[in-house]
């Protein structure tokens, strides 16, 4: 399992440890963003044709979900402008921290809040308003601006980014999902961490006057994580603030296999009831928005009717009730109940590669099907008459039809075979059998191969 | 403050400013008509002003389905408006008035109440004052019941009724004013004196109603037909056009409820090929119930939409749901 440091690149480091590269696709990445909201709330409210939701449900999707996650883990966290406002309030600087920090409250996050629940709970509040959600451009344009906001308010009130990592609907499943990335942000050398005093990376260099003198200064991990204790992928938001503030020069971007993290499971609830979160979520999705249902598709739709209710209530039990205890029962045969939770959380890492692979399946369908609206839609960004790039009546155009469903087909059974060889790991560290799991996983992806081809 | 860091923030603030002010201040300065179902608005503006001779551009869009625009009494092309993209038409008046616009797709249920006005102000020769309808000067009350008390068993045939007709001697028949204010009903009484049989009587009637008219007018009042009543109506004029099981739902949950207007009464659309309304129907009180519309019914108002012409070829065509015009109507 070899690991290849592509910091040991000067051009790499360098791109990394100076803040302005980074910077300039921030800027890139926040116009982009505000642009959307603006579209959303002033441009034509056919969705199809409006900036906001073209580029944000469907090119930013597909980038993150067929390419940013899988290959880059939380590559999109790096770039992305949410924190960006909040956190030059908080810093009092954008670039190296400033003589004098601003006096905001700084508050520790709540101990009870410091896991994903809440990213867990913000996801299924997106989750069951989709429908509406992602065709409606004015409801995109006030989800991205409260987003935004919010970010700003918590970076007053607490200490770092509290927004990215404990309530960002999409932070959530993207940590997950980056433990199955080829890469990661990891220390060289443990040794260097253990003798460093005042651990800059975590506290920031202002508050270690004991660090060696150079050029290195910067902000604790704004992710409220100690890069020397990192084992997997989840909670590191690739911000790469500690390769800039790291006294030592000890912190490093390796390439690695996919999903090295999940050969040493970590064991939390949270972690494993997202797993069963995106794992349904994707295939209740390709139900109700993509199945032949157009009853389902109509009860999405219309939120706030009794219908609606039941429907929100159907997609709660099936993700919190019908297929954790599907899980369970899988699993309980085997082994003492004494370690149960233990091993369901271990267990259930093998939903991880499983879920990433149905949720590129899912977005195969509906990106390729709706790609072609981009085009338009960056002629004409506000449905105001424009033609910008001549590309304004480009007629809707299903993509790459051909090879859609071989496509879905490899992503699926590739998943359940990712996800047999990570349950395989998963059950030498909770001493069970595998089999009951690769069942499960099974099961789940015969029923998504049934709702998708 | 380090000069990189100034420069970093004028960067920020820069692109703040741009990526928020430049949707915003392009969004203001175009100013776009947006179409909407009628139930959800209708025309947004819905009143425009223009002058004599000059050129009104107009840019239009659909915020949900496909719209159609035209402008009553006026030659134009009818133009589709299609969801987020924008269509541009130009109109020149070369009459001051008050001219109304409405959709032309049979958007949803209260698609006829998608309609606005074009203000043109200017002098120019002024409008022709308009003439009384028939109707009026007939002194019709075009909501009285008019039913025909006797209706034939097959239906009249023109072929058949027109060589009887050549043979009546009284002229007045083939005579315009006659025959728009007769229902034909009426007209088969009064052959009650000749000795032709009710079913011959029933033939002349229909010679006679296709000797005032014309295959062009009959062709013209069709493709209005199908343009504007159909839906309603149905293409074969039964009354069960795509909107009337809707509008027959709505119209009775309106009486349940008696809520206002956007609900007001609907009932179920007239069924032309019944021939009890129909042969007891004058041409006049046709024409007028087109020109005014049926108040408190989902009727529209046409009068303003409808030039007098193609309202009597409407009303030209209604009657061939009666009567065998041979192949007239194509």
């Amino acid at each position: 399992m070899g690991r290849v440091e592509l910091t040991r690149f000067p051009i790499i480091k360098s791109a990394v440890k100076n803040r302005w590269p980074q910077l300039a696709v921030f800027i890139v990445t926040l116009v982009g963003y505000l642009f959307a909201i603006l579209a959303g709330l002033v441009g034509t409210p056919v969705g199809s044709r409006n900036f906001s939701i073209v580029f944000v449900w469907i090119a930013w999707w597909a980038i993150l979900i067929l390419v940013a996650v899988p290959f880059f883990g939380r590559g999109w966290c790096a770039v992305c402008p949410i924190p960006l406002p909040g956190e030059w309030l908080q810093r009092g600087a954008i670039l190296a921290p400033p003589d004098k920090k601003p006096k905001w409250l700084n508050l520790r996050w709540p101990r009870a809040l410091r896991n994903i629940w809440l990213q867990n709970i913000s996801f299924l509040l997106l989750a069951l308003f989709s429908s509406v959600l992602l065709t409606t451009p004015n409801i995109t344009g006030i989800v991205l601006a409260a987003m935004l906001f919010a970010a700003i308010g918590l970076s007053a009130v607490f200490e770092r980014r509290a927004f990215c990592r404990y309530l960002c609907p999409v932070g959530g499943f993207i940590g997950l999902y980056s433990q199955t990335a080829p890469i990661e942000l990891r220390i060289k050398d443990k040794k260097v961490c253990v003798k460093c005093e005042g651990k800059p990376c975590y506290n920031g260099s202002s508050t270690s006057p004991t660090a060696p003198l150079s050029a290195n200064t910067g902000y604790g991990c704004p992710w409220d994580v100690f890069p020397g204790g990192l084992t997997k992928n989840t909670y590191c938001g690739l911000c790469m603030e500690c390769i800039r503030t790291c006294p030592y020069d000890n912190i490093a971007i390796n390439l690695r296999p996919f999903s090295a993290d999940l050969a040493k499971p970590s064991a939390r609830m949270d972690e494993a009831f997202k797993a069963f979160i995106m794992l349904g979520s994707a295939m209740i999705y390709a139900g109700v928005l993509l199945g032949p249902w157009g009853v389902l598709k109509d009860v999405a739709y219309n939120v706030g009717t009794g219908a609606w209710l039941i429907y929100a209530m159907v997609f709660l039990a099936i993700i919190f009730i019908i297929m954790p205890s599907l899980f369970a029962l899988c699993i309980s045969r085997f082994g003492n109940l004494n370690a149960f939770k233990k091993r369901f959380a271990t267990l259930s890492t093998a939903l991880i590669p499983l879920g990433l692979m149905f949720w590129v399946a899912f977005s195969l369908s509906f990106v390729l099907a709706n790609a072609s609206y981009i085009l338009a839609s960056l002629s004409d960004p506000l449905g105001l008459g424009w033609n910008l790039l001549g590309t304004a009546k480009a007629a809707w155009q299903p993509m790459l039809t051909s090879i859609l469903a071989p496509g879905q087909t490899l992503a699926l059974v590739g998943g359940l075979v990712w996800s047999a060889r990570t349950a395989q790991k998963a059950s030498t560290e909770a001493q069970v059998s595998s089999v009951p799991v690769i069942a499960y996983s099974l099961l789940a992806t015969l029923v998504m191969l049934w709702l998708l081809l | 403050m380090k000069r990189s860091e100034l420069l970093s923030r004028i960067l920020i603030t820069v692109a703040i400013l741009v990526a928020v002010g430049t949707p915003l201040f392009f969004w203001a300065r175009t100013p776009i008509i947006h179409a909407q179902m009628a139930e959800d608005g209708g025309w947004s503006p819905d009143v425009i002003q223009a002058a004599v001779g000059k050129p009104l551009h107009l840019r239009l869009t659909s915020d949900d389905v496909v719209h159609g625009f035209a402008v009553g009494q006026m030659e134009m092309d009818v133009v589709d408006i299609e969801p987020g993209k924008v269509t541009d038409v130009t109109l020149t008046f070369d009459k001051p008035g008050i001219y109304t616009f409405f959709c032309t797709r049979w958007c949803g249920l209260n698609h006829w109440r998608m309609r606005g006005t074009i203000e043109v102000s200017g002098s120019g020769s002024d409008p022709a004052p308009v003439a009384t309808p028939l109707y009026v000067s007939l002194g019709l009350d075009i909501d009285a019941q008019h039913e025909s008390p006797m209706v034939p068993i097959d239906q009249p045939s023109s072929v058949r009724g027109q060589q009887l007709a050549a043979d009546l001697e009284s002229s007045n028949f083939s005579d315009q004013d006659f025959y728009r204010a007769n229902s034909p009903y009426q007209v088969f009484e009064v052959l009650e004196s000749t000795n032709l049989t009710e079913t011959e009587r029933w033939d002349v009637v229909s010679s006679l109603w296709q000797s005032n008219t014309t295959s062009e007018a009959l062709a013209n009042g069709k493709q209005l037909y199908a343009q504007n009543c159909a839906a309603c109506h149905g293409e074969n004029g039964a009354g069960n056009g795509v909107f009337a099981d809707d509008l027959q739902v709505a119209g009775e949950s309106s009486m349940r409820n008696m809520t206002g207007a956007n609900d007001m009464l609907m009932q179920t659309p007239v069924d032309f090929t019944n021939p009890t309304q129909m042969l007891g129907a004058s041409p006049a009180l046709l024409y007028g119930k087109i020109l005014r519309g049926g108040m408190g019914t989902g009727m529209p108002m046409w009068g303003s939409i409808f030039t007098q012409e193609q309202i009597w070829d409407l009303v030209s065509y209604l009657y061939s749901f009666q009567f065998d015009y041979q192949g007239e109507v194509q």
